[in-house]
């Protein structure tokens, strides 16, 4: 079924500073076409729907709607071009109830509460504030509040995360209604089994580039896989030394049953000494919680954790730091003192405990930041701030703060992500190396080769749950995908 | 992201001063000074008037002597900034700690009230601490409220001691406006206050831990910090001293009033912004808090001399400290 053409954005490219996060992408959308947009993680599709959607303006290319130049430059602009999105995180604003919400975007109430009766909320009133009401239900009114104003085209970002069942099948059948009688919808999703449901076609998106346009049929998971991986710059020789003999040793961390409201319901694995395990996971599958919950900033919903042996009850980073678990974060400015020094940045954790209040060790703090410095070849000619330094060097202070306390059980959470390879190369022998002294590394990367260039085992999490574990060995791209996406091996090659 | 060798000359002086931010300060210090001898010829160069001397130890003392117990209210503005809060009650609990003395000393003599008063500006600080550190409220609300209620307790404290009189403890006068070699006593309090801040900021990891704490206390809490802690020490440590810099100031005035030294609560804010410290925290030093107590000083001094209307005075100060802080803030922004 292909009508008008509603939207067709070709030759899009955008830099963040050094960072090209698309180089040549693109999507056309026809009356009544629901289009998926697909990509592994850091494929840069978030920027492409900021930039279709206004949000974000492009450094060149061009986006036509209903075949006329759109120069896009807010999101109010695309809204009246007739292009509405719905996010993963609801805009709408905690403090007002629903029928402020909706004066606030024009939206009528009748129509909009009649799509809320369509997509299954039975029991909600206009006077209810949004910041009472469940996520599940947000995103929900988001999408009403979407369809009430009668769009020409929907974009759907990952509409189907955090919904239960019963919604997620309303919501897939509203959509596909809705694009029978003429709507356009780009649905960005993670989910195969309702790509495949409800697409017509899928645009796959890698390094910044549209690499293909599929048809959905049979085997086309396997096909967008392939596409998703590509052809992978080779960062260098695979660092698995051995492949140690686990059932002598105790495990020095076991996971059983965890679960974090709201996104993980059920993780379990078992990290042993002297073992890097990997994680393998789409974005927002729960390894942030996981990690979170390890590092002692969230507390568990039930389950438990036991560092050798003595299970672990964490009301504080600091406990998980007495316990041994040692947390570099994702995001490096939520780890660094940016206005202070590498040695103040390294040091930091000498000084946490009450009893190093006083005067401090300087001589010994000296030779310990030396030697993190020296191990991790931290480029100290700006060393004054932290802020001066590489992305890199960033990260390797982060890291380095670490080893200079000396290191039994190392979270690492995407170490990599925004880094230059020479930076990345020096990384994955360290984390090697602390294995090799016994260390045991929780290693979570968004960049599925690292796992066999770091990692003996890795742990798969799907929606919350550990789904597969795999040996280093087996660990090639493929299989990595196929099982983050949460398919198995013969699905995919069916 | 490694320049340095190429910056530009403008560029590395701006680093410069941003490292040594004291530099500019006393560079201004001075230039308020020559303005001052400019408009009052003599004042600080007695020869000029004929007089003997080449700089005037006396205004010297003078000015040194009017700064201490502002640089001390300062210093619990740095500490506290240091974290991005701020004590607004430094200058009740200074006033209290003031009162308390000078009224008990009558009564029971002037050790018990020394140790008295002090133990008001501990308990002040406790409460903010408490407030600040455990239940999350912000430094700039908690410790308006704390020097409210001081305020009230203080009025319904007076009424309790109303016939007992009040007695200046002599060491707190010779402390506040004796001399000695034609410096303050106060010298004597305030030298080995300072070289204990000094410490505290440099050499103890207390101090890493505000800045820290002002940096980033996400990444401090990462670290193992627990921030309630230091919050609670921090906000113990500015009542305390603000209750010694109500002591001196005592010993200064040698009167007794409810609002002693209510007045000197914003020019110690002020004194700290103007020597370099970030209300937004991880930023500051008290060398820095020391010159802009006398900066304010020196000019609180020259618009006295202009024998302008007090108002015309308050806006012109205000203007000048704004202005400071901004062509500072200027110079020495990140690039």
């Amino acid at each position: 079924m292909s009508g008008t053409q509603l939207l067709d954005a070709t030759g899009i490219a955008k830099a963040f500073g050094a960072v090209r996060a698309l180089t040549d992408a693109g999507l056309s959308l026809s009356e009544g076409e629901i289009v998926a947009l697909m990509g592994a993680n850091g494929a840069g599709k978030s920027t492409f729907v900021k930039i279709i959607t206004g949000a974000l303006r492009p450094d060149s290319g061009k986006v036509l709607i209903r075949g006329r130049e759109a120069r896009v430059g807010s999101p109010a602009e695309a809204r009246r071009s007739g292009l509405v999105p719905v996010y993963q995180e609801p805009s709408l604003i905690p403090d007002l109830d629903v029928a402020d919400n909706l004066r606030l975007t024009d939206t009528r109430v009748d129509p909009f509460m009649r799509w809320v009766g369509e997509l299954g909320i039975a029991d909600l009133e206009l006077s209810d504030m949004i910041g009472d009401l469940p996520l599940a239900t947000l995103r929900i009114l988001d999408l009403a509040r979407a369809l009430a104003s009668k769009p020409d085209v929907l974009l759907l970002d990952e509409m189907t995360a955090a919904l239960p069942t019963d919604l997620v099948d309303r919501v897939l059948k509203v959509t596909r209604e809705q694009a029978d009688s003429g709507m356009g919808v780009i649905y960005v999703s993670h989910r195969f089994s309702e790509i495949s449901e409800l697409c017509d076609r899928a645009s796959v998106l890698r390094d910044g580039k549209t690499v293909g346009d599929l048809k959905i049929e049979s085997g086309v998971e396997q096909r967008a896989v392939e596409l998703m991986l590509g052809q992978k710059l080779e960062l260098g020789n695979r660092g698995v030394a051995e492949t140690r003999s686990r059932t002598e040793a105790a495990p020095r961390v076991r996971v059983r049953d965890l679960a974090i409201a709201p996104r993980v319901t059920g993780i379990t694995f078992d990290l042993y000494p002297a073992e890097v395990l990997g994680v393998v996971a789409l974005e927002g599958q729960g390894q942030d919680e996981l990690f979170d919950c390890m590092a002692g900033f969230l507390p568990p919903s039930s389950g438990e954790i036991e560092i050798n042996g003595k299970p672990a009850d964490f009301h504080h980073p600091a406990d998980a730091i007495a316990a041994g678990l040692k947390f570099v974060p994702g995001d490096r400015a939520d780890a660094l003192l940016a206005q202070r020094s590498v040695r103040e940045n390294i040091a930091l954790p000498f000084s946490a405990r009450l009893r190093n209040w006083g005067n401090l060790k300087l001589q010994r703090e000296r030779e310990r930041v030396a030697h993190a410095i020296e191990k991790l070849q931290i480029d100290t000619r700006a060393q004054g701030e932290v802020q001066r330094l590489s992305g890199g060097n960033q990260q390797k202070v982060t890291i380095g703060r670490w080893l200079a306390t000396g290191v039994d059980t190392l979270l690492l959470f995407d170490p990599t992500r925004g880094i230059d390879v020479r930076t990345k190369r020096q990384i994955y022998p360290l984390v090697r190396e602390l294995a090799q002294q016994g260390a045991s590394v929780l290693f979570y990367t968004s960049e599925l080769e690292e796992i066999a260039l770091a990692c003996d085992r890795a742990i798969v999490i799907f929606n919350g749950r550990v789904v597969d574990v795999i040996d280093a060995a087996d660990a090639d791209d493929q299989t990595l995908l196929h099982a983050a996406y949460g398919l198995t091996a013969q699905e995919g090659a069916a | 992201m490694n320049t340095a060798a190429t910056d530009p000359a403008l560029v590395r002086f701006g680093r410069y001063l941003r490292d040594n931010p004291v530099v500019p300060l006393l560079a201004f210090l001075l230039l308020l000074i020559v303005m001052l001898e400019i408009m009052r010829p003599g004042i600080v160069t007695p020869f000029r008037a004929g007089r003997d001397g080449l700089i005037s130890a006396f205004w010297v003392g003078n000015l040194i002597k009017f700064a201490i117990p502002l640089a001390m209210l300062a210093a619990c503005q740095v500490l506290t900034m240091l974290t991005a809060g701020i004590d607004l009650s430094a200058g009740i609990t200074a006033t209290v700690a003031a009162f308390v003395c000078a009224t008990l000393s009558s009564i029971w003599g002037v050790a018990p009230a020394v140790f008295v008063a002090l133990s008001t500006g501990l308990i002040v600080g406790l409460v903010n601490g408490i407030g600040v550190g455990l239940v999350r409220v912000h430094p700039l609300i908690m410790t308006l409220g704390t020097g409210l209620i001081a305020t009230g307790c203080l009025q319904v404290y007076q009424r309790l001691v109303i016939n007992a009189g009040s007695e200046i403890p002599a060491f707190l006068s010779w402390l506040g406006t004796g001399r000695t070699l034609s410096m303050p006593n106060g010298l004597f309090l305030f030298v080995p206050f300072a070289l204990f801040i000094f410490w505290l900021l440099r050499f103890t990891g207390f101090g890493r831990l505000l800045f820290a704490l002002g940096s980033n206390e996400n990444a401090a809490r990462l670290s193992g910090v627990r921030a309630w802690q230091v919050y609670v020490a921090l906000y113990v440590l500015s009542g305390l001293i603000a209750a010694m810099a109500g002591l001196l100031y005592l010993g200064m005035i040698r009167q007794t009033s409810l609002s002693l030294a209510n007045p000197l609560l914003l020019p110690s804010v002020a004194a700290a912004v103007i020597g370099g410290t970030s209300i937004f925290g991880g930023r500051g030093s008290f060398a820095g808090a020391i010159v802009g107590a006398l900066i304010i000083r020196v000019l609180d001094t020259m618009l006295t001399l202009m024998q302008m209307p007090e108002g015309a005075r308050t806006v012109l100060f205000g203007a000048v400290i704004l202005a400071v802080t901004a062509i500072y803030v200027r110079i020495t922004a990140s690039r």
